[in-house]
């Protein structure tokens, strides 16, 4: 069992993946990238998680509790970040691929003929 | 490349990349088998170095906040990158939509969703500020807390339209935001290299922990990047918006005849 969460990790790495080789239409792509990336996610907390512990915040728990690794939820939250902000650039570039080719599909986008 | 040859390439690269990826995992420690010393040590010391009672902004924006500059001039950049490649095109206008389907009636915004949308407002600014203030403390910070306010002008956008919404949320308005919360993240850091002799050294009095006014500079840094943050996801939401409008104006244009 306690290969299941890296196992999960691949699994959702190679669908995005997939995803990806064999979309139609580039905000699908995109998504799939997204889904793609959220194995990171995984992979990160998966490696700082401890048994029977709490989440790195002493708000309400006394100091000394057991915790898992904050540093790895810290990277994450810049992981995140990251995705935002290149799902954001690549939808802004689909908007634009599809007012100059009339097409969503990227199988169908050419390079322009001169 | 056709489909099946294509599919063919992915089948044998995808099956390699998925082996090598398992290989490498399996070599991993296993799951709930914790062996870096750092989280531990900081679990142990954040709280009393720092009187900040989530560790995890405690490593963001003090001990990695270096990083964490980085990740905010990431999103910077993004979103200047986002206005550049949606500027106005040579022959673009910008036009109030219109449905393209001839005698298609558009239904106007129901008074429940303009009602339920505007009596969102208030509470979601709230929520985002009270995020911002307390990523010390509790699970949150600039970043979340900045997504969250600007989620306040998209909920104008939904109960008014897009002209309200630019009206409240100016672009002007959002592009100083983005980039006066970028400088003062940058700031504070400065300020730490002058006042503490380290970058992002937590030069401020740390309070007590558990106290909204405590953690030094962690508070005002996490103020910062919610300002940033909020500025860039707005002036990125009323771009993507703003194409909304433009694309109607294209119709003189025809997509280009399909090559199947």
């Amino acid at each position: 069992m306690s290969f299941l969460p890296y196992a999960v990790v691949a699994y959702v790495a190679a669908i995005g993946l997939y995803g990806v080789v064999t979309s139609r239409n580039l905000v699908h792509l995109v998504i799939c990238l997204s889904v793609m990336q959220s194995s990171s996610y995984l992979l990160l907390l998966s490696i700082g998680f401890k048994d029977r512990a709490s989440a790195p915040v002493f708000a309400d728990v006394p100091l000394g509790t057991r915790a898992v690794d904050p540093v790895v939820q810290a990277l994450t939250l810049t992981d995140v970040v990251v995705g935002a902000t290149v799902t954001a650039l690549l939808l802004a570039l689909a908007v634009q691929a599809h007012k100059r080719y009339g097409t969503a599909d990227p199988q169908e986008l050419r390079p322009e003929r001169r | 490349m056709s489909d099946r040859v294509r599919m063919r390439v992915f089948a044998v690269t995808g099956l390699g990349l998925l082996a090598l990826l398992l290989w490498g995992l399996a070599g991993l420690p296993d799951f709930t088998v914790y062996r870096g010393p750092y989280g531990d040590i900081l679990n142990r010391l954040a709280v009393p170095q720092r009187s900040t009672t989530d560790v995890v902004t405690a490593v963001n924006f003090d001990y990695r906040a270096f990083d964490t500059l980085g990740e905010e001039f990431i999103l910077f950049s993004a979103v200047v990158g986002v206005t550049s490649i949606l500027r106005a095109m040579r022959g673009e206008r910008t036009r109030a939509p219109e449905d393209e389907a001839a005698g298609r009636h558009v239904p106007e915004t129901s008074l429940a969703v303009r009602v339920t949308g505007l009596g969102l407002v208030p509470p979601t600014i709230l929520i985002g500020l009270y995020i911002v203030a307390h990523g010390h403390q509790t699970p949150g910070g600039g970043f979340q807390g900045g997504v969250i306010l600007a989620t306040a002008l998209l909920l104008t956008y939904l109960s008014a339209d897009y002209i309200t919404m630019r009206r409240v949320g100016p672009t002007w308005l959002s592009e100083l935001a983005e980039g006066m919360g970028a400088a003062g993240f940058a700031l504070v850091g400065v300020a730490g290299l002058v006042a503490g002799g380290a970058f992002f050294e937590n030069f401020l009095g740390k309070g007590t922990p558990g106290e909204l006014l405590s953690a030094g500079t962690i508070l005002v840094s996490n103020f910062a990047v919610g300002l940033a943050v909020t500025g860039g996801f707005a002036l990125m939401l009323s771009e993507f918006l703003l194409q909304t409008l433009t694309r109607r104006r294209g119709r003189g244009r025809r997509p280009r005849a399909r090559r199947t």
